[in-house]
């Protein structure tokens, strides 16, 4: 086929353009996120002491840390969907930044006898299979977006797409975890995240090309 | 500083809205600046043995499958030039060439004004292998509307369908090529 010949194919192929990359995302993410509560809610539920646990540092902390790292990472996955975006760092080391001075403020604050302990929490494997569990829609619903996208950068969109679905499953978890330390959710909330970063670098690397 | 390329943002415009005559002129543009850009990002990168129309017709095709994310409040030629570069990386990926490509190379390769490239007369493009792999009814429309310049009412009639549903065969054919060129051949 000549360029000519492919020029008049696409010329008559023009359509009005219908949606924006970003009205894309929000549609397909909104999808996502409602088949993600609905699973939290039939399957976990928010801790029933959460009332009280509002009062308490740790756990609005923890929320703060899940709800920030999944409306940065969000956006940035956002970004990503135009060919113009380059790779950014900045969403990620913000979000290090603020789970660094987290786990600072709490070894400062409580003895090291009782670091151990925090450590651990009561729920480790709960908390890396249900993260994962709980990211799954929203992580269907980026890359289903990002495929009308034209990210320049697919192995590390897709890594940054399974961090925010990791960081959107970890929002809702952290409602029913009971382990509020930044000990354990910069341990054990960060090892959930990974998990989901490099399946989202492998699906990336397979989906997100164009 | 004004866009030296607002003329083809305009086109671009009206063919997000729709208007099959401007984009025409906006895509026959493209390919003529494509053309140097394309041979001297081969160039830069040691391949200029390569033929670079295909990149150009990839890079067409991006443009086209990709519109909506170009915001239409920037410049135009930016977003094309990213489209190309990226085009012009995959395709020396699929060619087995892994060296990195600076991200700068079309970038500073496409002055403001390049001369622009008619399409060589002999370009062995492999698109036109590629035309095999559509089904025999996606075939028959791209090449009604593209090679014999038909109307989608005209080859609606003639094949018995909805002009609707042959605009909705050729945009899949479309897609399905675009594919079929980014999962490499054989």
């Amino acid at each position: 086929m000549k360029t000519d010949e492919l020029i008049a194919a696409l010329a008559a192929d023009a359509q009005p353009v219908r949606r924006s990359p970003e009205r894309t995302m929000i549609g397909a993410l909104a999808a996502g996120v409602a088949v993600a509560l609905v699973g939290f809610l039939l399957a976990l539920g928010a801790r029933p002491d959460i009332g009280q646990a509002l009062h308490t540092w740790r756990f609005v902390l923890k929320l703060v840390i899940v709800a920030m790292a999944a409306l940065l990472i969000t956006r940035e996955c956002v970004r990503l969907m135009r060919p113009l975006a380059r790779p950014s760092v900045w969403p990620i080391l913000a979000v290090v930044g603020l789970l660094v001075a987290a786990l600072i403020a709490e070894l400062l604050i409580s003895p090291s006898s009782t670091w151990g302990h925090k450590l651990v929490g009561t729920n480790a494997v709960i908390c890396l299979t249900a993260i994962p569990l709980l990211s799954l829609a929203p992580l269907a619903s980026f890359v289903i977006a990002l495929r009308s996208g034209a990210p320049i950068a697919p192995v590390w969109t897709g890594a940054m797409v399974g961090l925010a679905s990791a960081a959107l499953g970890a929002s809702l978890y952290a409602l029913h975890c009971f382990d509020d330390s930044p000990l354990f959710v910069a341990t054990w909330y960060s090892a959930a995240a990974l998990i989901m970063t490099g399946i989202g670098a492998i699906l990336g690397a397979r989906l997100l090309r164009w | 500083m004004p866009d030296p390329f607002a003329e083809l943002a305009d086109w671009m415009r009206a063919a997000n809205r729709g208007d099959a005559f401007a984009y025409r002129q906006l895509l026959d543009a493209l390919a003529l600046r494509l053309r140097p850009v394309v041979r001297r990002g081969l160039a830069r990168a040691g391949r200029s043995e390569l033929d670079g129309e295909d990149i150009v017709q990839e890079t067409l095709l991006a443009v086209h499958l990709k519109r909506q994310t170009w915001d239409e409040t920037q410049p135009l030629m930016p977003w094309v030039r990213a489209i190309a570069h990226y085009k012009l990386v995959d395709a020396l990926r699929r060619r087995g060439f892994r060296e990195h490509l600076p991200i700068e190379t079309v970038e500073t390769t496409l002055p403001e004004r390049l001369e622009p490239e008619a399409e060589p007369a002999a370009a062995a493009s492999d698109i036109k292998e590629l035309l095999g792999r559509l089904s025999e009814r996606q075939r028959e429309i791209v090449v009604g509307m593209a090679i014999e310049g038909r109307s989608a009412k005209e080859l609606g009639e003639r094949l018995g369908m909805a002009d609707g549903t042959v605009r909705v065969v050729l945009h899949r054919s479309l897609r399905l090529l675009a594919d079929i060129v980014r999962k490499g051949k054989p």
